[in-house]
């Protein structure tokens, strides 16, 4: 698969070269080499010694031309995808069909901020692109390195000094087509001084074919500026992704990323945070409920690199079937990074004797005066709470699921919109079998 | 109400519970007193069916229908409440919607309808006050940082709402100062009715001042030894237990 990855750049790099600078060119041919000499992962590397990428590496997939306009093959209609939109939040729209943009279902903007592809932005704003592209993803491992080779859209938004964005920005991600697809989304997020902005992203597959997207994010927070992102992974358990966020943040800058993933076949989120300014602030929530054959793996790394930064992580997961989850939690307190805070947690419940989690908090501190925490648990269905809900009445399928959306619900409480924190508690209730409205 | 005969139960290899027999009529408050390891807790609990404890003789009828075969669920729908020596705390789960989950539950298995919110609403604001519990308490996570009292006076909150037949109080006195146990008794008195019985365990006689009963039976290894009227309570304060545990030594 890496031969026919590398001759498709190869293919296509004067497509590539006609859309952006020689620099970016540069820049895709040297992450090319670094993908070809470090290879897929396997579970040799450390980063990956829990997650196995083989049964990805299978299909024959097809990949798709960079900047066409459309996957010409595939042709989505509104009903097909309304569904897996937020539809009840007032929302910007960027949405990608096989990766291409689909302008039609889409609603962006350029009034006093943009929000539209990184495509598009290439060709109005090729300086903007030009001086970030790949400046946080250059130490990525082989998957982001792969990625900025071939990847050449995705979101787009910046936001001047001092501006907020009025409402969410929703970046849906459908995949389709009557065999296996390979697609590269690659998103770049600039937040000047003060500005803020929130993102609900969402990867959906709409074909039983087999399907794997594997995501870049590039995010640059300036001074004071702020970021709250919620990350949907609801998908088919035919699609997987594979997806790396890298997050710089400078001084009084605020990011909240909440991860939700519930469905999909394999998928494994990178969280990188660096911390670069003086007082910058990152949170992590995170709730996994998975079952049958699923694969999740969050890895999380924070680079504290100056003073008076605090960093929180919450995972919560339950586990059913022969599913495996990963956790992997890095944080970095560099030398200069006194007064540092930094709190992780990590709870799994494992409701199947064939359930696995693999969990492992990694903390190196190089200052000598920080606060910083870690814990995490396992265990099962607390047995006296259940006979205490049903002495009340509550039949034992009920109290299980009550049990199960309590000890969720923090990793979802932070979201900010009532409506769709309401539709996640559904979602999850649903999937945890509380066949009720139930508000967290 | 409630008939128990030779009840016999054991956790492993040890056996608790020795031939128990209690006989409770409707509208009857019944105290059950003991020492420490007396069996008190076991009898509540393999009423209420917790499955951690093994039945090996003997019989317990609700309203002449056989329960031990029964779910703890459908033991609550026959119309039997336990209020727990220890509150079992549950996060992430509201009071509201927790007590909200089990009367629906409750009037689901009777065929009635959900409650509809406004009554709800009512009957809980209702409740709340006859415990002299403010509305707070309602969207705050089932026992999660509630203080001895207030895990208590949640119980008696949640009987309450529940409008069991029969109450089992497990030792719902211990931990409480003085406001705490009128408030708790308070509530439980308010509840009293022709209809409806309670067996109230407890260690001290102290409860008892307050919520009157119309037996006492003391229980001493797994058997009860002793019954009579609410005077047998005044005696154990006075003497204590010990001239108990002579006699049947």
């Amino acid at each position: 698969m890496m031969d026919r990855l590398s001759a498709h750049y190869w293919l296509n790099e004067k497509t590539y070269a006609a859309a952006s600078s020689d620099a970016v060119i540069a820049r895709r041919r040297e992450a090319l080499e670094r993908f070809e000499a470090m290879g897929f992962p396997t579970k040799r590397d450390e980063e990956w010694k829990y997650t196995s990428i083989k049964g990805l590496l299978k299909p024959a997939y097809k990949l798709v031309s960079p900047f066409a306009s459309e996957d010409s093959d595939e042709q989505v209609e509104f009903k097909d995808i309304k569904q897996y939109m937020v539809n009840d939040i007032d929302c910007y729209k960027v949405v990608f069909i096989n990766g291409c943009y689909s302008s039609w279902l889409s609603e962006t903007t350029h009034q006093g901020f943009d929000v539209c592809t990184v495509g598009s932005a290439w060709k109005k704003y090729p300086e903007m692109v030009d001086a970030h592209f790949a400046k946080l993803s250059s130490q990525g491992g082989p998957l982001s390195q792969l990625n900025t080779a071939l990847a050449w859209d995705g979101l787009y938004v910046r936001v001047p000094k001092g501006v907020i964005v009025d409402k969410p920005i929703q970046v849906l991600y459908f995949t389709t087509g009557s065999q296996p697809t390979f697609i590269s989304t690659r998103s770049l997020i600039i937040l000047e001084s003060g500005a803020h902005a929130e993102v609900i992203e969402r990867h959906q597959s709409i074909t039983k074919e087999d399907i794997w997207v594997n995501a870049v994010d590039e995010v640059f927070m300036d001074d004071n500026s702020s970021l709250h992102w919620v990350k949907l992974q609801h998908d088919r358990d035919s699609a997987s992704l594979t997806q790396h966020s890298i997050i710089e943040q400078g001084r009084d800058s605020r990011a909240t990323f909440h991860t939700i993933s519930t469905d999909g076949k394999l998928i494994r989120n990178n969280l990188d945070f660096r911390l670069t300014g003086t007082g910058a602030e990152a949170n992590m929530y995170g709730l996994t409920l998975a079952n049958g054959k699923q694969l999740i793996d969050h890895h999380t790394r924070v680079d504290h690199l100056a003073a008076h930064c605090l960093s929180r992580e919450n995972y919560k997961g339950i586990y059913d079937g022969k599913s495996h989850g990963v956790f992997n939690g890095k944080i970095m307190v560099h030398q200069d990074a006194q007064k540092t805070q930094a709190f992780q947690n990590n709870d799994s419940l494992l409701l199947s004797d064939k359930a696995r989690i693999d969990t492992k908090p990694q903390l190196e501190i190089f200052a000598d005066d920080v606060a910083c925490s870690h814990g995490c648990t396992v265990g099962q269905l607390d047995e006296e709470a259940l006979f205490y809900m049903r002495s009340r009445g509550i039949e034992e399928e009920t109290a299980r699921a009550m049990l199960m959306v309590g000890f969720a619900s923090d990793a979802i409480e932070g979201i900010q919109h009532p409506s769709l924190r309401a539709k996640l508690s559904r979602l999850i209730g649903l999937k945890l079998g509380l066949n009720m409205e139930f508000i967290v | 109400m409630l008939q128990i005969k030779n009840l016999h139960a054991s956790v492993g290899d040890r056996d608790i519970l020795k031939g128990i027999n209690l006989d409770v009529k409707p509208g009857e408050v019944h105290a059950i007193m003991g020492p420490n390891g007396s069996g008190k807790s076991t009898l509540a609990n393999v009423i209420a069916g917790r499955e951690d404890y093994t039945i090996t003789k003997g019989s317990i009828h609700m309203e002449g229908k056989d329960i031990m075969e029964m779910s703890p669920e459908l033991r609550a729908l026959q119309g039997l409440f336990l209020s727990f020596q220890y509150p079992i705390e549950i996060p992430g789960v509201t009071v509201s919607n927790f007590v909200k989950t089990a009367l629906n539950e409750l009037r689901k298995g009777r065929g009635e309808s959900a409650m509809d919110a406004s009554a709800m609403l009512k009957k809980m604001k209702a409740s709340l006050a006859l415990l002299e519990m403010d509305k707070g308490f309602l969207s705050r996570p089932l026992n999660e940082g509630f203080s001895g009292g207030e895990k208590k006076r949640n119980e008696i909150f949640q009987m309450a709402m529940l409008e069991p037949r029969l109450a089992i109080l497990d030792e719902t006195d211990s931990g409480l100062d003085i406001d705490a146990l009128r408030i708790v008794a308070n509530g439980v008195n308010a509840l009293r009715g022709s209809n409806r019985s309670f067996v109230v365990i407890t260690h001290y006689q102290r409860l008892l001042d307050h919520i009157v009963p119309d037996h006492v039976h003391v229980l001493y290894d797994g058997k009860i030894v002793k019954s009579g009227d609410k005077s047998l309570a005044m005696e154990l304060e006075a003497k204590g237990y010990d001239w108990i545990k002579k006699a049947q030594s």
